[in-house]
């Protein structure tokens, strides 16, 4: 634990300001909560059958938890690469574009090589990590070429990313599956080759692809990269305070970039993991981000930037998608999820900045006792 | 190809499309431009679009006023725009992470809760001015629509004059500058910057119910999808000047409506990705270009906490 000393878990005993936060994030929580359930009371269900739903379809049913792990490793493995660039200082919030680009590069190689490889899958999962990283690269360059803000050109970037995954699904000699005799209007790519998907591993009847120990290998490596190495030290300078870590010798230009490429291979890694680890059926799709790039970058806001607590973070958001899927068999509309999960993260927005508000205050009160 | 182009510039309804198209996306941006004066970017225009979308398709069934309607649309995107503003500009948590999940909770309550009402909507009446209306090609466009949409011409010189023109504005565009010098002399910051986001969601949530009464009809829970963030563009593509932003709404518009009129009404086809990705292609490349040049507001997107640069 005590690697991870500048993360909420900072402060070795647990004094005021924890109970507070644990207080405060106690009853957000619960609040939260409380809103969903008279929302679904509402709109005429019973919250305990949604409640029922969703965790006998994220844990309780046979085979749950391993579609549950499943759909964490991606989240993780996005969250992680935000964590990084955050540290720098630089807000990415292209991962929804980048994964798609990464996913879209990986297919040119898993689903077009027939038959496949264990070394196309490296390959393919190599592209899909640089394509991430190029597109996110776009951003970086213009921000130190000509000062475009990163916010802005990542978030734009996404809405071009749909668009150019969408237009190599309508071409046959690109990604586009041409089944001869049947008119196309799915507008999907070809399946991944049997010999190039990932592994999967089999747990008391709970089946969950190889990307779930590559996520959390992921996530604890750059947990320690961060904590523990000159390039984590120096990024975490840059992102305190770029004037300061200048003067302190520090190239800010290459570790911005370098955080900002890393952020984005993650991200394309995460997009062609998903692939090769069966999300939809293996085949790729313009659609086919399903805003697990959001996502992912919420886990790293509501994880305040430790990778060590994006992991549980993420366990929940996935849960919540998984868990989906049975809500509309209960006769629930299936979007419940989205409004829970919304409200879930305004929940945990909400203790860190109050309990950040009242130390201020106190500090001020303090301050304006003593003079 | 010149036979094309004949045929674009002389088509009635593209430029009736165009405008419809262009004038929700100037109530989201005129709001939006008066925020990024401020200094905040506001992804949750999006939901805050939806809110008054959603929250004038209620009004409407349950009252049967097109005012009514309208103003509780403005009222519902306030509402989004008070959370945003209170969670990003008062508690200060990261004003993105907030948007984006304004975004996706709006989206799954419109979609959750939509079924659990009786909507009942309709399109408002055509008011054609006369003599104005009569003008060939661009008259119809301009002054022969639903009359919720002539709210647009009111609502963008009023944000002008706001900004430009009143002691609040003074110090909106202070604000967006150089917080830390406005908070010296007196100027409360974070006030002015959820005030400007209020504003921001007083425009966007008209602009929803407009887009409902003078377009659409229906509501559906999909109608906004991407229209918020396509108003942002518009205002980073207008160099943070509100003429600049209009112009970028017209020119979106005028490519959604040829990306929606072209197979149907003229027969030919372009490639529809392409003409979807142009407003975002576009202002990435304006952005490229004009960097340097455009004065962007100093402290964009950047919290201000005092004492701290």
């Amino acid at each position: 634990m005590s690697v991870f000393w500048h993360s909420a878990l900072r402060r070795p005993k647990f004094g005021r300001d924890q109970q507070e936060l644990a207080l405060l994030y106690l009853a957000c929580l619960a609040f939260s909560l409380l809103l969903a359930m008279l929302l679904i009371h509402l709109s005429g269900s019973s919250w305990t059958r949604a409640v029922n739903a969703l965790v006998d379809g994220a844990f309780q049913n046979p085979g749950r938890w391993g579609e549950t792990l499943r759909r964490t490793a991606p989240l993780l493995v996005v969250a992680t690469g935000s964590v990084v660039a955050t540290r720098a200082g630089i807000i990415n919030i292209g991962q929804e574009g980048q994964l798609l680009i990464g996913a879209m590069g990986g297919a040119f190689i898993l689903t077009l090589v027939q038959p496949g490889s264990p070394l196309m899958l490296l390959l393919g999962l190599a592209v899909g990590g640089t394509a991430g990283a190029a597109w996110a690269g776009i951003a970086g360059a213009l921000w130190y070429w000509r000062r475009v803000p990163i916010v802005l050109s990542t978030l734009l970037l996404v809405y071009l990313s749909s668009q150019i995954a969408a237009y190599t699904l309508t071409r046959g000699e690109l990604l586009l599956n041409v089944v001869p005799g049947e008119p196309n209007r799915l507008l999907l790519s070809a399946k991944v080759a049997p010999e190039s998907r990932l592994g999967i591993v089999q747990i008391f009847g709970n089946r969950f692809p190889l990307s779930v120990p590559v996520a959390l290998a992921t996530a604890l490596v750059f947990g320690w990269v961060l904590a523990r190495t000159t390039w984590g030290f120096r990024l975490k300078a840059l992102g305190l305070n770029p004037r300061t870590a200048q003067r302190a010798g520090i190239p800010g230009v290459r570790y911005g970039m370098s955080a900002i490429l890393v952020s984005g291979a993650t991200a394309g890694l995460a997009g062609s993991m998903m692939l090769a680890g069966g999300e939809s059926q293996y085949k790729f799709s313009s659609g086919f981000a399903s805003n697990v790039g959001w996502d992912g970058l919420l886990v790293a806001l509501v994880a305040r930037n430790s990778p060590l607590v994006a992991i549980p973070v993420a366990l929940v958001f996935a849960a919540l998608r998984s868990g989906s899927t049975f809500l509309s068999v209960a006769g629930i509309e299936a979007v419940l999820v989205d409004v829970v999960r919304g409200l879930l993260v305004v929940a945990l927005f909400i203790p860190p900045a109050i309990s950040e508000l009242r130390r201020k205050r106190r500090a001020a009160a303090q301050l304006t006792e003593r003079t | 190809m010149n036979n094309f182009i004949f045929d674009v510039l002389t088509d009635g309804p593209l430029y009736e499309s165009t405008f419809r198209l262009a004038a929700i996306l100037a109530f989201a941006a005129a709001g939006e431009w008066v925020a990024e004066r401020a200094g905040t970017i506001n992804i949750s225009i999006e939901a805050m679009l939806l809110g008054g979308h959603f929250g004038a398709a209620i009004a409407f069934t349950a009252s049967q006023n097109f005012g009514v309607a309208i103003v509780v649309g403005g009222l519902a995107g306030m509402a989004i725009a008070a959370l945003q503003a209170w969670l990003s500009h008062f508690l200060t948590a990261d004003q993105f992470g907030i948007g984006l999940t304004l975004n996706i909770l709006l989206l799954g309550l419109a979609a959750f809760l939509q079924p659990s009402f009786d909507l009942n909507t309709r399109l408002a009446g055509v008011l054609s001015i006369p003599l104005l209306s009569q003008i060939p090609l661009v008259g119809p466009a301009l002054f022969g629509q639903r009359w919720p949409m002539y709210l647009i011409y009111g609502l963008v010189p009023l944000s002008w004059w706001l900004v430009a023109r009143t002691n609040w504005g003074l110090e909106v565009r202070a604000v967006g500058e150089d917080p830390q010098s406005a908070d010296v002399s007196g100027i409360h910051v974070n006030a002015r910057r959820r005030q400007a986001i209020l504003y921001a969601g007083l425009l966007s949530g008209i602009g929803g119910a407009v887009y409902l009464f003078g377009q659409v009809g229906r509501f559906e829970s999909s109608n906004i999808g991407g229209k918020g963030i396509i108003a942002i563009a518009a205002v980073i593509f207008g160099g943070w000047t509100l003429r600049g932003a209009v112009a970028g709404c017209l020119l979106f518009g005028y490519v959604d409506a040829l990306r929606l009129n072209l197979p149907t009404i003229l027969g030919y086809s372009l490639n529809s990705q392409l003409l979807a990705s142009l407003p975002f292609l576009a202002t990435v490349i304006v952005m490229m270009l004009f960097a340097k040049l455009t004065r962007q507001p100093v402290a964009l997107a950047r919290p201000f906490v005092r004492g701290l640069k």
